[in-house]
């Protein structure tokens, strides 16, 4: 199945969990979500990791989540293959970890992904910060929460809190905000090793 | 550490300068396609650069943003750059460097980079 779907994408391959991350929020974000929540939990001696994509958007009825899992279902015109969903739910199932959406019309959408870090066939997860970084700032009128976690060690961003202190006139895409969130999540990962 | 207080004087120091920036009429927007198709083409790296060079140039006029799939899997990563004197302008197959030189060349000095265009190298 892999091979398939290396196939489909002219032998590219995201390898990056934080890729599929940034792939996965943009269904969220189409799906008009005003706060999209990123958990990233790791266990180092479960050698589990779990990661999280929480939105508020449209929602999707039962039969959509069956068939989003389907390389071959996609909700743009534009061609008809959509691999977001189908590579991040692979990415997890090759550890032998697990893959669910849940989702409600009207309500929004959870998917989850849970990894064995120990597998062979695990990505890593790569720079989880540029993900975040770069979907804050490029979309300044969305709210993000991500939650990051090591063992015991943890820490959030909540562009929330954020822009309770910017206030309504300085948004979250400015140079010197980014570069304040940059060096925030940079100090915050750094502690957690 | 990285505290709220320093948000704050973010905040002010912001404000201060909005004044200057106001009159400034339409801006020119540059977006890169963030799907599947993109992200596994090497999007990421190029939106980072454009966001990062055009905040080190000052480019007040200038927004960055993400897309999803433009449709031209194949020539991904594609950026789109918007302006309001000109017809939409199509980078494709972008790289960390092309971003830099787009942003020095065409941003700054709005030239466009002829080389990196779907017209050119889409052939």
């Amino acid at each position: 199945m892999p091979e398939f779907f290396k196939w489909l994408v002219g032998g590219e391959d995201i390898r990056e969990l934080s890729l599929n991350v940034m792939d996965v929020t943009q269904n969220s974000i189409t799906a008009g979500a005003r706060l999209i929540e990123i958990t990233a939990e790791e266990d180092t001696v479960q050698k589990l990791l779990k990661i999280v994509i929480r939105d508020d958007g449209s929602g999707m009825t039962d039969e959509q989540v069956e068939k989003v899992t389907n390389p071959f279902y996609t909700t743009r015109t534009t061609r008809k293959v959509g691999l977001g969903v189908p590579f991040f739910k692979m990415s997890s199932e090759q550890t032998g970890g697990s893959f669910s959406i849940v989702s409600e019309p009207g309500t929004g959408t959870t998917v989850t992904a849970v990894y064995h870090t120990d597998h062979i066939d695990m990505t890593p997860l790569g720079d989880m910060n540029e993900t975040v970084l770069l979907l804050v700032t490029c979309n300044p009128d969305l709210d993000f929460i991500y939650r990051r976690s090591v063992d015991d060690g943890a820490y959030t961003l909540d562009t929330r809190e954020l822009r309770e202190v910017l206030g309504g006139d300085v948004p979250l895409s400015s140079p010197d905000v980014a570069d304040w969130i940059r060096a925030y999540l940079r100090e915050q990962e750094d502690s957690l090793k | 550490m990285k505290s709220l207080a320093e948000l704050q004087a973010i905040r002010d120091k912001a404000r201060a300068n909005m004044g200057i920036r106001e009159d400034k009429t339409d801006g020119v927007r540059v977006v890169v396609g963030m799907a599947t198709c993109g992200i596994a083409a090497g999007a990421r790296p190029v939106l980072s650069t454009f966001v990062e060079e055009v905040a080190r140039e000052k480019l007040q006029d200038v927004v960055v943003g993400q897309t999803g799939c433009i449709g031209i899997c194949q020539y991904e990563p594609v950026v789109e750059v918007f302006e309001p004197d000109r017809p939409k302008t199509t980078y494709v197959k972008m790289t960390a460097e092309k971003a830099i030189k787009v942003v020095h060349q065409h941003l700054m000095n709005g030239q466009i980079v002829e080389e990196y265009t779907i017209g050119t190298s889409g052939k």
